[in-house]
Formats: C-alpha cells, structure tokens, sequence
C-alpha cells in the first residue's frame, strides 16, 4: 500500500489557516498595514471612549476654533469640543453601524442567494429580480429614502445601508452556491441521507464562507461610507454626537475660513477606515483563495 | 536522423520558489529528440514530466526556474534566449498540444478564425490566403465539411474534434517539433485512438518529432520510437519502445508495468510482488438465501427536452403548431434498457461518453426520476419513489455510490472522519459520538486507511488516500448495491492497482453486488462477472466478460477493444497467454 505515506504535517484546519494568514500578512506588506490599521480601529472602538483626554461632548466657548496644538491634537471646533477625542469616539458608533449592517446584509443577502443558487426555479427568479429591483436605484440615493421614510435613527441606517447592499450578497452567494450544487460532494450529501435544507446549511454554506466573509470586508467600507454619508447630508445620526459624517459636515463651514481641522481630521479617520476595509478584503481574497492573487 | 539532435536537454534542472524555499520538480536529467523521432515521456502525477516540456517551452510560470542545465533546440540555447526569439520559436519551431481541448481554445472566437490568428502571426499571410490555408488545415485533420466547420464555435465541437483543431492550430506553421501533453486524456478509447493515429501520421508525413506525455505506458509502446521513464523528477529508465515494454531495467518501470491493466491479467498480478498480503477478511455468506435478482431493470428510459423546447420559444411553438408536441422534442439519454444484478455479481457497465451510462447509473441511484420503465430493488419497486423523498427512506441505505472524482465528492471543509460519519450520522442507528467514531475508526481499517488520517481535510490527503475515504463512506451502511462510476479514472495506475484490489477485497467479505461504469474495458476485465456494453441509450452487448471481451458479437464492442493502445510487438506475445487465462 504505497500510496499511504504521510506527506502533510499533520495539522487541524484553524492552526493550517492561521499559519497561512501569518504567511499572508508577513509575505504582502499592504496587507499587514491593513491588518495593523484594522486592529487600531478595533481598540479605538473598544476602549477609546475611556481614555480620550476630554468630554467629546463638552463644549468650552473660550477654547473654540483653536488650531492643532500640544493641549488639542486635533484643535477644537466652533463650540471648543476637543476634535481628537470627536473623532476617536465617534469610532464606535460609525464601527457599530458598520459590522452590524454588513452582518444583517450577510443573513439576507447570503441565505437568499445560496438559496437561490442551489435551488434555482422560482427561489431564484424572486431573489433575482428583488435584487434588480435595488440594483435599479442609485443607491445612495435609495439608502436616503429608506431613512427618510423611516425615520432619522441609527437602526434605520443600519436597515437602509443593509438594503442596499443586499444585491451584491445576493449575487456572489448565488454565483459559488450554483457551481456547487452539481458538486459530487452534494451528490454524496444527497445519498448519505441529507435532507435538502441540510445540504444547504451544512454542506454549501460553509463551503462559501470564506468568499462571504471577503465581501464582508469589502462591503464594510462602503457601509461606513454610507452611514457617515447620510449623517452628512442630514439624514443620519444627529448632532451634537460624535460621529464622522456630522463632524465634516459641521467643519465644511469653516473650511473656506481657514479653519481646516475641523472637517480634516474626521474625514481623514473616514479615509483610512475605508481604505483599510478595502486592503483588508484584498488581503483576505489573498488567504482563502490563493488563486486570485494579484 | 542527423548527427545533432533537435533537442538537446543537458542535466536540467527546474526548480519552483514556494513557501517552505525551494523545491525542485525535475533534478539533473538528459533528453534528446532527433530529427523525426517520437519520444514518449511516461511518469505518474507529479513525476516532472510536464514541468520538463514546459521548460523546453519556455513557458514555466513566474514561480519556476532553470539553475542549472542547457536546452538546445536547433543549436539555440533556450535557457539564454531573448524572449523575443522565443516568441517567435513557439508555435513557428515547436508547438505544444494541451490535455484539456476545450481550454486551449478561444470560446468565444471561431475555429477557423483561431487557426488564421496562428497563420498571420508567424507566416505573414495575406488576408484571402489564409482563410483558404485555414480550409486546407482543417481538412487535414479529418474535420468533416472543413468549410462549414470554419464557422463553428468550440462548444459546437465535441471534444475528439475539439483536439483536432487544437492539433490544426499547433501544426499550422508546420514546427519542427510537437510536444503533446497528455493528448488524449479524457477523451473515449476510439476517440484516442483516432487523435493518436492522426498526430503520428502527421507529423511522420512532415518529418516532425514528437514528444508525447502521457501516464499511458501502453499509449507510449503504441506509438513511440523511444520511451524515458520519469520518477519523482529523475528518469529512471530511457531506452527505446520495445526494451522498456518487453524488458523493464528499472523496479519503477516494472512496477508501472505490472500495475498496468492488460490483457491476461488478474487483479492479484497489478500489486507489487512485494505487496503485503491484504488482511484476510472472513467471507460472509449472502445476506439473503432468495435467488431472486438483487436489481432488476426493465424498459427504463430517460427522457430530457431538447435545446429550445421549453421557454417561451418553445411554447409559442406549441401554441402555433396545436396540439401536443410531437416526440422529436425530446431527448433519449436512456432507451428502453433492461439488465439484472444478482447478489455478490459485478456488472459492468460500459460505454463512450454521451452513450446513457452515467444517466442509467444515477436513476438506479434514485437521485433523478426516470421517465419510463421499472427499477425493481429486491422485489420493491423503487423506481416509482420520486427522489427527493428518496433520501430518507430507509432504502437509502441499501444502494450506494463510489465517485468518480475522489476530490470533488469530498467536502472541502469536512475531515475525513466526518465525511466518513456522515452516513452513519444521517440514516444509521448508531447514535453518540463514540460510537460512531469506533465505526469510523472500523471502517477505515477495512479500507486501509491509517487512523491518524482521519481527522484530516481532503486537501491534506493524496489522491488514494481521498479514494479510500469515498469507499469507506459508500460501505459505511453495509448497502447491498454498490454502484462504482468509475472509481480510479483519476488515480495514478499504481494507485488505481491498490484501490480495485481493495474493492474487490470488499466485495467479497461484505457480500455487496457492484455495478461498475467505466469506459476503460481493461479495469471492468479484472473487477466485473458481467458486462453490459452500451451505445446511444441502448444495449448493443451483454455477456460474461470473458466471453464479450474475447468473443465480441456487436461491431461496436469490437471496436471499443480495437481502440484500447496495443503495441504491436507484444500483440502476438499474449495472446496465446490471454486465450490460457481467461
């Protein structure tokens, strides 16, 4: 019995998995930026509330309008608030807003679509056209009026960024559940006893995570964008809190005065933020699926 | 033959930059190709033989690199040339043929269109000529109505004829040298047998050599002048076609040989002679004392809509012509076939590709509806159970199924030992992690997987290793039929030598019956009592398997046998000895 000689070290999938990762970021120098910058972000949103130097929301009138100094980092705004602690704080709710609406368009859009892709038929032309449906719309656009027929709150947001984004969940999850759905492994599925909805869940849907979870990252940027967009025109997150969206919005006013850190900084965490997301997928298409790498 | 050989390959060296530093895919080999000479390059899977070709090609991927060595082809030094010559060498000098047809063709452009785009580059043509030259090539690799053929996209070809362009287009500059990658596999046996005749007569006609790759050694003696044996990136044995088929110098190359599925063969004789005995099994008596057939099939058909019978097309055609459709709307994958298993039978079940087997095969499985006809399971008319109630039933767990890719039917994400579970845990009554851990445990001895295996991922395991796995899954509900879809079409011959033992050593101490469906009549000789030739839906042959193969009756049967790579100085060898044996 030649042919049983071990070659592989023997391993579990998740040491395996973190091993690559390592390989990844260590190999791809953007990549490990991007896992650097992103690990920023997290601790930000976790623990920056705790340790910003001033109230975010405390308004000092003696102190306002003042440039970047060694007292305000980010200099203060029209109401003396500290920009650096504004910004670090507003982390957390733009963080929020943006892992819980791609985690909700992830349940819709993921199981509608591996619906769709494996089961074809009727599933596939109703989840098809609704996502045409959106397609349809400037998305913006539509995010606005789901917001501004709902109502100006951070749930409604999330709803609406979750909306918009649902066709290209749909989509992609459609895409790798229908080349699947011939797969031996189904067949095997099928004859081991496996009732259709089970070969589904247990057997599709894990098989397209890792692609899921890329979108994810890729789609976590635009939802921030999203989020702090409808803040910006209005729609979103209302002043005086802390949020992104609001603080460039507020500070464009005083940019043409020369007050530019105002709205400077807040976009600058914008930036980076979605930048970030965006290396993050490039690097996460990198450690599932080697044979996309550019 | 000149005294400076075509190719000259000089203690090459290739070697590919991975992770873990560097490996080397080839190690210090030398190869020649003189003016006019086939060269058959013979290896299993991951052997260097094609990462050798590819070097000479010049066309390793940005991973690959050549530290030491000298090609020399026609006095130019591959290893040093710009890539600019190079450019201009392949395709006009040497040219390369692809295993897989259709991906080496544009899907998108047509055939004709495909071959004019090679003439242009390296001929400088004028416009009206080529179309005519483009006809002309055709014409010359048999392509039936070469003028209406130029039209054709790839999807409108079938695979045989798919090659045939791609052989159009690498001779279309008529190069000095062809390198054929595994030409012909994938392709049915008359199918290969006629790519073959055709490359050989070609490039004999044109003075061309050849080097022809392939895990076929019988292929190789068929059409070689010389044969170099690769093993793990070295050759192990070069000498010419005759001496290395009648008198193997090296253990590998005997192993090769003896794991090769002949004529006069017995599945004993595949294995190494230094083989350890395989566990001897205690032999079940059959599960059931009633004579009666295990599965009996009759008038079953299966019938799909023909392209553009449905849809609106297809109903606006309805509603325009009255009435219902007539019959030509629909397609026979399966015409009225009816055959018997026995219990503890192999059937075999064989035929080209297109010709209804792997349809037959998945409706006895119950995974699609028949269209007509009656599937009697044991006296129980299962045929009529629609199959998506099927899987649960508990019949299920009587008829099973082995795959034909051991890769694809392994869930990527499920180790060994869940994949193996899967069954027990669905339609067994076995119950609690324990317990079903020691049945797996059970079930990979009796298949010969070693334990520590278990808990690994399908893509941790070799290609034997993922086989075992499928078999151990199918055998895990003691199901009394077994249907086996070609079960080693894409393991390595040595590999496929192990795993027909193993199924054979099943079949005989768990008391299954086998329908085995393949298209290869040399492995359904030594697994299979009966065999059931099938073509275009219908049964032509069915018989013994000694008397079919021996004593074909059908012309298609004949054929088929015809068509299966013979080196012609063997041929009057063992016969004789097939006659004894069989």
């Amino acid at each position: 019995m030649t042919d049983i000689v071990a070659t592989h070290r023997p391993s579990s999938g998740i040491a395996a998995t973190l091993r690559h990762a390592r390989y990844v970021v260590s190999e791809n120098r953007v990549t490990g930026f991007a896992f650097g910058l992103f690990l920023v972000i997290v601790l930000a949103a976790l623990i920056g509330p705790y340790v910003v130097p001033y109230d975010p929301l405390a308004s000092n009138t003696t102190a306002a309008l003042k440039p970047p100094s060694m007292q305000h980092w980010f200099g203060t705004d029209q109401l003396g608030r500290d920009v650096f602690a504004r910004v670090i704080v507003a982390t957390r709710l733009d963080f929020v807003i943006a892992v819980t609406s791609v985690a909700l368009v992830f349940l819709m859009g993921g199981l509608a679509g591996v619906a769709a892709g494996f089961f074809g038929g009727w599933t596939d032309r109703v989840v098809g056209r609704v996502a045409d449906t959106i397609m349809a719309f400037p998305l913006f656009v539509l995010a606005m009026g789901i917001v501004a027929a709902m109502g100006n709150t951070v749930q409604n947001i999330v709803i609406a960024t979750a909306i918009v984004n649902f066709p290209l969940y749909a989509r992609v999850a459609r895409a790798e559940a229908n080349v699947r759905r011939e797969a031996g492994f189904v067949l095997a599925a099928r004859l081991s006893g496996n009732s259709e909805v089970r070969i589904v869940l247990a057997h599709v849907l894990p098989n397209i995570m890792p692609i899921m979870i890329v979108q994810m990252s890729l789609t976590m940027g635009y939802a921030i964008l999203n989020a702090a967009g409808l803040s910006f025109i209005g729609l979103g997150v209302r002043p005086p809190t802390a949020e992104w969206g609001i603080m460039v919005a507020e500070g464009a006013a005083f940019m043409v005065s020369g007050e530019w850190w105002i709205a400077f900084f807040p976009g600058a965490a914008l930036m980076l933020a979605v930048f970030c997301f965006n290396l993050l997928g490039d690097g996460l298409r990198d450690i599932v699926d080697p044979q996309r790498r550019t | 033959m000149t005294a400076i050989p075509l190719l000259d390959v000089r203690d090459l060296t290739v070697e590919f930059s991975t992770r873990r530093g560097a490996v080397r895919a080839v190690e210090h080999i030398d190869l020649t190709v003189a003016k006019g000479e086939t060269v058959g390059i013979v290896g299993e899977s991951g052997s260097g033989k094609s990462v050798t070709s590819y070097a000479v090609m010049r066309i390793l991927d940005r991973a690959g690199r050549i530290p030491e060595g000298t090609i020399r082809f026609t006095g130019i030094d591959v290893t040093a040339a710009s890539e600019d010559d190079m450019r201009q060498l392949r395709g006009r000098e040497m040219s390369m043929i692809f295993q897989n047809p259709r991906a080496a063709l544009n899907p998108i452009r047509k055939v004709g269109r495909q071959i004019e785009d090679v003439l242009t580059e390296h001929v400088k043509a004028s416009s009206h000529e080529v179309s005519e030259k483009a006809i002309e090539i055709l014409d010359q690799v048999r392509i039936a109505r070469p003028r209406e053929r130029y039209h054709a996209y790839p999807f409108e070809l079938s695979g045989g004829m798919c090659q045939r362009v791609v052989i159009a287009l690498a001779l279309a500059c008529r190069p000095q040298l062809l390198i054929a990658d595994e030409p012909t596999t994938g392709l049915d046996v008359t199918t290969q047998k006629a790519v073959m005749d055709l490359i050989v007569e070609l490039t004999r006609e044109r003075a061309m050599s050849t080097i022809l790759i392939t895990h076929d050694l019988g292929l190789a003696a068929t059409y070689c002048d010389r044969i170099v044996v690769m093993e793990k990136g070295h050759i192990v044995e070069s000498a010419d076609a005759r001496a290395v088929f009648t008198a193997p110098s090296h253990d590998y190359t005997r192993k090769l040989m003896r794991a090769t599925p002949r004529a006069g063969a017995s599945l004993r004789d595949l294995l190494p002679e230094t083989a350890p005995a395989t566990a001897s099994v205690t032999k079940l008596s059959p599960r059931s004392e009633s004579r009666a057939p295990l599965l009996l099939v009759q008038r079953l058909v299966k019938e799909y809509p023909r392209k553009g019978s449905t849809g609106f097309r297809g109903i606006f055609d309805k509603l325009t012509r009255g009435g219902p459709a007539p019959e030509p709307d629909m397609f026979r994958a399966v015409d009225g076939i009816s055959f018997t298993i026995n219990r503890g039978e192999s059937v075999g079940l064989v035929g080209e590709s297109g010709c209804g087997k792997s349809t037959t095969s998945t409706m006895i499985m119950r995974l699609i509806d028949k269209s007509d006809g009656m599937i009697m399971f044991d006296g129980e008319n299962i045929g009529d159970i629609p199959a998506r109630q099927f899987s649960r039933l508990p019949q299920r767990r009587r008829i099973q199924m082995v795959f034909q890719d051991p890769t694809d039917s392994l869930n990527p994400r499920f180790t060994a030992a869940r994949a193996i579970a899967d069954p027990i845990l669905r339609l067994s009554d076995i119950k609690g992690a324990d317990a079903v851990r020691a049945r797996c445990e059970e079930l990979a001895r009796q298949v010969g997987l070693p334990l520590e295996l278990l808990d690994r991922f399908p893509h941790q395991l070799s290609g034997g290793q993922k086989a075992r796995v499928g078999i151990a899954r199918a055998i895990a509900l003691q199901p009394e039929l077994v249907i086996l879809d070609e079960p080693t079409a894409a393991l390595d011959v040595s590999v496929q030598a192990v795993v027909l033992n193993l199924l054979q050593d099943l079949k005989e101490s768990l008391g299954m019956s086998y329908l085995f469906v393949s298209h290869d009549l040399n492995v359904v000789r030594l697994l299979c009592d009966r065999v059931i030739v099938m073509k275009a839906g219908k049964i032509v042959e069915e018989g013994p398997t000694e008397r079919v193969l021996s004593a074909p009756e059908a012309q298609y049967t004949r054929d088929l046998i015809a068509a299966i790579p013979h080196p012609t100085f063997v041929s009057q060898h063992t016969e004789p000895h097939r006659a004894a044996t069989l």
